[in-house]
């Protein structure tokens, strides 16, 4: 079933295939340059049947395939990489067996509520690759780190100093969210899209609102949808720079960093200026934003964004101006093209391999522009590319925000959603934060309550990227690596 | 070197006056609630319907809201007809015990008592922490990490988070202790050398926050460790956690700006 982003499509639309087909379906697809979006498992009458979100970048169709429930079948991810996370999320949450899969360890360690007879394993205890040999040694680190940083195990198999391969153990963060969507949406709803990862309240907070606006046919008010993409790249900009800022600090330039940590909080300070909260809680709501721009906080807004704009473009002009900077940044971590399509690489990771993907333009919000924010591209794959990549997005959100201020639209800022979901529906959000790709899949029940939500975010997809960005590294370029990355643990673990 | 220099010069001195005078905060900012003593409508619980984590409630002595338990997310103000509730601009919402932040109208605010002699005089001019993240969405992290910027200088105060529980004299919490974090969190604490405090940074390491109940989480760091101060928020906001943490050290700090 295809339909275009922002419809709720009723969910007996879609065929229910059986294995073979909706494999062959996916890989079809994946092979005609359509991407896997979300797959997860969706009760069912006869056990649970798997649900597959497909998109495609060149015209923002999305594709909704079903498989019939079963125990088994043959798995996606000999055949597409991009699926190996999904299948061991599935299997993990559901017991259903991907036939094939090359290693089906446990993903967030919550034990399977379907094989309640299997006891639930301790968080990081499963086995891990490792290199044998007189000289191969094993690194292992956290799950509590160095630093103030959510919690997660990594373990290096290094020969010498260079590492062969990182093994990202995670899941120390669940704390069962998804679970407590299903029957919603309820008071809570909103909140736990605001805390998905916190530091995409905003992202999350507008994928939730855009699916819940597709369920309920909301026309969101030109004013409100401008405000919350002005707060989303305010989002961006804050985060973009505070990890050039930790990308400096981890190659030892202090005068970036120093600079970056406190403009990263003048740019969420804004955001501040706009809804009383740094992190922008409270501001998105479905149907629009809770909070209205006054004319003289406008100006306001303007002036301080100028002022902050200067700040940045000198602190990271500093970076790139310097030599020894750049000869840390370049060639360091790189993940090729090729290998960041099959993985299903998102976001300024994914487009500074020189893969177009940003949502902004892919699946553009309805009222919103697909060209209004040029995408950044480059092709070095690596640390500088990601650096890179992240100060042009800078420049494109700060001229969008500019001209978003100056011409913002007369009129309301929210039209609330009428109560209750209309039932047997699936919709879909998705954002472009400002790690990449958000997607939010929701089918809703006869009750016309939620009976699954799935939540993606771009962190489910990179994670994987950073551990093969590693390989044939420095063992002390791990702090670079994981810095130019930035991915979520709470995001991933939900 | 030179355009090093020059940026630097331009850049200009960015570290707050605080704790000598209050920044400025968003005139939109929600801060300490406050709770009118004028009576509720008879039989009206809007309020505690429809807040999201259950912090609002009335009992015997009459309407009280917990902020170990509020997110600050208005939704009451805007829900009570009587217009009961307001959310002051006031950041100071720190405490060192737990009841103390049950709030009252007309009650007593949040407050912060120093450490006791034996701790205060070991720790009040060099406190090192080791921050335990344990389900916290990373936006308590964030605004707990931005202390150490230029911005805030938490250097200046003799207080430093350090990379090894070994190395610190306290463990700082946040979110609300998942069930895979339980033992790490336990872990870490018991590995800080006796004498060593205990903090909750937000609302969610303080009772479980948004999460509490759910069974992948356990109820903050309350129920895990001794607790020497409670930081509620969601996430609070750099400065009432600075604030809280120089009142522990028997430090004087400033009321919100006027």
């Amino acid at each position: 079933m295809e339909f275009p982003h922002f419809e709720a499509v009723p969910l007996a639309g879609a065929a229910v295939l059986p294995p073979v087909l909706f494999r062959r379906e996916i890989l079809a697809r994946v092979d005609a340059g359509w991407r896997m979006l979300a797959l997860f498992g969706l009760p069912c009458p006869g056990g649970v049947g798997l649900c597959c979100l497909l998109g495609r970048d060149a015209d923002g169709r999305l594709a909704f395939l079903r498989q019939v429930p079963a125990e088994s079948y043959p798995s996606l991810t000999p055949d597409c990489p991009q699926a190996h996370l999904f299948e061991r999320e599935v299997h993990e949450q559901w017991g259903i067996i991907p036939e094939g899969h090359p290693w089906l360890k446990p993903v967030r360690f919550t034990g399977c509520p379907a094989r309640p007879e299997e006891p639930r394993p301790a968080p990081g205890v499963t086995d891990h690759f490792q290199l044998r040999g007189e000289e191969a040694h094993e690194v292992a680190v956290g799950p509590v780190h160095a630093g103030i940083i959510e919690p997660g195990h990594f373990r290096f198999q290094c020969f010498g100093e260079d590492v062969y391969h990182l093994e990202i153990s995670l899941g120390f963060q669940h704390r069962g969210i998804e679970a407590r969507l299903i029957g919603g949406p309820d008071k809570r709803t909103v909140h736990f899209m605001e805390t998905l990862a916190g530091d995409t309240t905003i992202g999350h907070g507008l994928a939730h609102a855009a699916l819940v606006e597709a369920l309920t046919k909301t026309a969101v008010p030109a004013r409100g949808r401008a405000i919350a993409r002005i707060a989303l790249e305010l989002e961006r900009l804050a985060n973009h720079t505070g990890d050039l800022g930790a990308m400096a600090g981890d190659v030892g330039y202090q005068p970036t960093m120093a600079f970056c940590g406190r403009i990263r909080g003048d740019f969420l300070n804004l955001t501040g200026l706009v809804c009383g909260n740094r992190f922008g809680r409270g501001l998105v709501r479905p149907g629009g934003v809770a909070f209205d721009l006054d004319k003289p906080t406008i100006r306001e807004l303007l002036s301080r964004l100028e002022l902050t704009r200067r700040a940045a473009f000198g602190a990271a002009e500093l970076l790139f101006l310097s030599s020894t900077t750049l000869a840390r940044f370049e060639g360091t971590g790189r993940v090729s093209a090729e290998t960041a399509r099959e993985i299903g690489l998102v976001g300024p990771p994914a487009r500074a391999c020189g893969l177009p993907r940003d949502a902004r333009h892919a699946f553009p919000l309805p009222g919103a522009g697909p060209k209004d924010i040029p995408m950044q591209l480059h092709d070095f794959g690596g640390v500088y590319a990601r650096a890179l990549v992240r100060r042009l997005e800078m420049e494109a959100s700060l001229d969008f925000i500019h001209d978003a201020l100056i011409g913002l639209p007369e009129g309301p800022v929210r039209h609330a959603p009428e109560s209750g979901l209309p039932s047997g529906m699936v919709a879909v959000g998705l954002t472009e934060g400002w790690r990449g790709e958000i997607c939010h899949v929701a089918v809703t029940g006869d009750d016309g309550r939620f009976a699954a939500y799935k939540v993606v975010d771009p962190s489910f997809h990179n994670w994987f990227g950073l551990a093969v960005a590693l390989r044939g590294q420095q063992i002390s370029d791990f702090p670079l690596c994981n810095k130019s990355f930035n991915l979520s643990y709470c995001g991933h673990d939900l | 070197m030179l355009n090093i220099l020059l940026e630097r010069l331009r850049q200009g001195k960015r570290t707050v006056a605080f704790p000598a005078a209050m920044p400025p905060l968003s005139p939109r900012f929600r801060g300490l609630p406050v709770l009118a003593e004028s009576p509720c409508a008879e039989g009206c619980a809007s309020c505690a319907g429809a807040c999201p984590t259950g912090a609002l409630g009335a009992d015997e002595d009459g309407l009280y809201l917990d902020l170990g338990r509020c997110i600050l997310c208005g939704t009451c103000a805007d829900a009570c007809p009587g217009r009961r509730i307001s959310f002051s601009r006031d950041h100071r919402l720190a405490s060192s015990t737990r009841d103390g932040l049950v709030l009252r109208p007309g009650g007593r605010q949040p407050h912060v008592a120093p450490l006791e002699p034996a701790r205060l005089k070991l720790f009040a001019k060099s406190l090192r922490l080791r921050q335990v993240s344990a389900g916290g969405c990373n936006a308590c992290e964030a605004d707990t990490n931005v202390l150490t910027t230029i911005v805030f200088d938490l250097g200046r105060f003799g207080i430093d988070f350090v990379a090894s529980p070994r190395h610190a004299d306290g463990v700082a919490v946040t979110g609300p202790v998942t069930r895979n974090m339980l033992a790490a969190t336990v872990g870490t604490f018991a590995a800080v050398p006796d004498p060593r405090v205990g903090i909750a940074i937000g609302t969610c390491a303080i009772s479980g926050g948004l999460f509490a109940g759910s069974p992948e989480t356990t109820g903050g760091a309350t129920p895990h460790l001794p607790v020497d101060l409670y930081i509620p928020g969601c996430p609070p906001h750099p400065l009432t956690i600075l604030d809280g943490l120089l009142r522990l050290l028997g430090q004087q700090t400033p009321p919100p700006a006027a």
